[in-house]
């Protein structure tokens, strides 16, 4: 998350309030930078206008790789490698091999997607996420909207939070 | 809203429908059982070659009764095939049924909103287990003796050459008596759990909306889930795994409970998607379509976690007891492709085709796999049942074509004209509110 400078910061008291709120900040060609909450809003993704995340075909392709490499890996040590009769079966033989396909298809594609999640999303152990109001991990619904990102002017911005049900509209600089 | 007062009308166009289906169904029957004879009757010398097979499988499986007991009788080819179809199609269909009252009483017991949109559907299938109890009972006495081995008297009498100690080892489960009493304990207790939430679902559309009839049906509804457990698990032994009775699988109840359920669900889905391409159901929206198209989409790759364990161990054991099962449906030409297509469409195809978001919420693609997957669990129960019963001469024709489009027609026209008896919308629900604003 690159963070720019300036921020307006409008907070709200309901959850429904801020839904109307975002509608009305976007129709009037307003970007909002972040919207936090205290708890999940559904239906939020939809207001926001976010995009169906990519993260399940990414997931996928992580646990293509895990199957093929699994069941490549077992054919050649088992098969090639090193040849092992195990139980009276063939060297090659597909039953027994399948649940540890499962597993490290599994595997990859769980760790895969939460890798690719905290990368995608700059979660790593010494990122500082920037906090625009503390109220918003308790009772307060916090819209966040980069100055430096939108044209409108300052008062404008905070003219269209206030009239759109915030109870209060903070600046927030970062240096 | 007007939602409430909503009702199906079942048309004469879709009574037509069904009964061009079932005719379509007689028809193909007919000629299946024509081209049956037709070919027995020239074919004795292919048939001599398939027997030295099934003699071989039936020493490899340590009894040599089976071989013997062919003697004892005289079925034709195609009645002995025609009881075959109909076991299968009443074990598949009663299955469905009894998955409609399971996924009604599951709502229930777990007090789930998003479903109470289209519960009527699954409540209306369940009207189905009456008649096929009453099918069970007619099929298995008509066609015992050449569906179950074990029916057989000569095989628990010592004196007699044919004696089984195996089979008279289990006969304090799998005798005659004991069996028909399990079927009618049942299909009877099924019957009457749903006469009893049938008649609560409807008396909440004319009483006062309150939660008292929501509480009754929920504590029926837990008591009929134990039931539930115990006698699908059981009669999964009794009307499919009895069918070969030297043979026994410890997970088969929950194979076959695995079976029924996703086929139940792919049923439910479709018929939700039937009516709201007529214009019917217009509060189930793609948010309920896709908790439908989850259900059925985890419980495909349950079923295939079930039929793997199932032949792992089987397959690592290499017991012979345990490996006829499957050296019967892989040895055979005519049931090797179908072992296969079965995983095929019964778990890569639906794995990978549901796998996306869209594909569940999308109404033109959900029904794309509920028919695949109705059509690959029926072709289960046919790989479950027909190498059993008919050893080597088992096929698939247009007479398990035709006798499962008899029941499918039939049972249909239970469900839908059921459906059409009352509100479409259980309007009194409490859990109707939350289930309109359902989204994910």
């Amino acid at each position: 998350m690159a963070v720019g400078k300036n921020y307006l910061v409008g907070v709200f008291e309901d959850p429904d309030v801020v839904l109307d709120s975002i509608k009305s900040v976007r129709e009037n060609g307003v970007k909002i930078h972040e919207v936090f909450s205290p708890h999940a809003i559904h239906g939020i993704d939809d207001y926001l206008g976010y995009k169906q995340s990519r993260l399940p075909i990414a997931s996928f392709f992580y646990g293509l790789i895990g199957c093929s490499l699994a069941l490549f890996t077992i054919y050649w040590m088992l098969g090639f490698d090193w040849p092992m009769i195990i139980g009276g079966k063939d060297f090659v033989s597909l039953p027994p091999f399948i649940p540890v396909t499962f597993e490290f298809t599994v595997l990859l594609a769980a760790h895969g997607m939460v890798l690719t999640f905290f990368i995608v999303s700059d979660l790593k152990p010494w990122a500082k996420p920037p906090v625009f109001d503390e109220r918003c991990t308790d009772d307060k619904y916090i819209m966040a909207i980069d100055l430096g990102e939108n044209k409108k002017s300052k008062e404008e911005i905070n003219k269209m939070l206030s009239d759109s049900g915030a109870s209060e509209v903070n600046e927030k600089n970062f240096k | 809203m007007t939602i409430s007062d909503e009702r199906f009308d079942f048309t004469a166009s879709a009574k037509k429908k069904l009964a061009i289906t079932i005719v379509a169904g007689i028809l193909l029957l007919l000629v299946g059982i024509y081209l049956n004879i037709a070919s027995v009757s020239h074919d004795g010398g292919h048939a001599t070659l398939q027997t030295t097979v099934t003699n071989d499988l039936v020493a490899f499986n340590g009894a040599n009764a089976e071989q013997a007991a062919g003697e004892h009788h005289e079925t034709a080819t195609w009645l002995k095939r025609l009881y075959t179809d109909l076991w299968i199609n009443n074990v598949f269909f009663a299955g469905l049924g009894l998955i409609g009252l399971f996924f009604l009483t599951l709502q229930y017991v777990t007090q789930s909103a998003w479903s109470t949109g289209f519960l009527r559907i699954p409540t209306a299938m369940a009207n189905w287990l009456p008649i096929a109890g009453v099918l069970m009972l007619v099929v298995f006495f008509l066609g015992k003796h050449d569906l179950f081995h074990w029916t057989h008297e000569y095989l628990y009498d010592k004196a007699s050459p044919e004696y089984d100690a195996l089979l008279d080892g289990k006969k304090g489960f799998l005798n005659l008596p004991f069996y028909l009493i399990r079927m009618v304990l049942f299909f009877g207790g099924w019957t009457l759990f749903f006469y009893y939430i049938k008649k609560r679902v409807f008396a909440e559309d004319i009483e006062e909306p309150g939660v008292k009839r929501w509480k009754q049906i929920r504590a029926a509804s837990a008591w009929f889930i134990i039931f539930f457990g115990y006698s699908t698990s059981i009669g999964a032994w009794d009307w499919v795994m009895s069918i070969d009775p030297h043979w026994f699988s410890t997970l088969f109840g929950w194979y076959v409970f695995s079976s029924w359920w996703v086929s139940g669900l792919a049923l439910i889905a479709l018929i939700v998607i039937i009516l709201k391409e007529n214009g019917y159901l217009s509060i189930v929206t793609e948010n309920h379509l896709h908790d439908l198209g989850k259900f059925v989409f985890g419980f495909t790759i349950f079923w295939a976690y079930l039929w793997f364990s199932q032949y792992l161990l089987i397959y690592y054991a290499n017991i012979p007891e345990e490996t006829v099962y499957y050296i019967q449906r892989l040895t055979s030409d005519n049931y090797r492709a179908v072992f296969f297509i079965n995983l095929f469409i019964n778990f890569v195809f639906p794995f990978l085709f549901l796998m996306t978001r869209d594909s569940k919420r999308k109404l033109a693609t959900m029904k794309i796999a509920a028919v695949i997957i109705i059509a690959g669990h029926w072709l289960d129960f046919w790989l479950m049942v027909t190498p059993g019963v008919m050893k080597y001469e088992g096929g698939f024709g247009f007479m398990e074509i035709g006798t499962a489009l008899i029941y499918l027609g039939t049972f249909l026209w239970v469900t839908l004209s059921n459906l059409s008896k009352h509100s479409l919308i259980a309007k009194n629900h409490p859990t109707l509110e939350e289930s309109l604003h359902h989204h994910i």
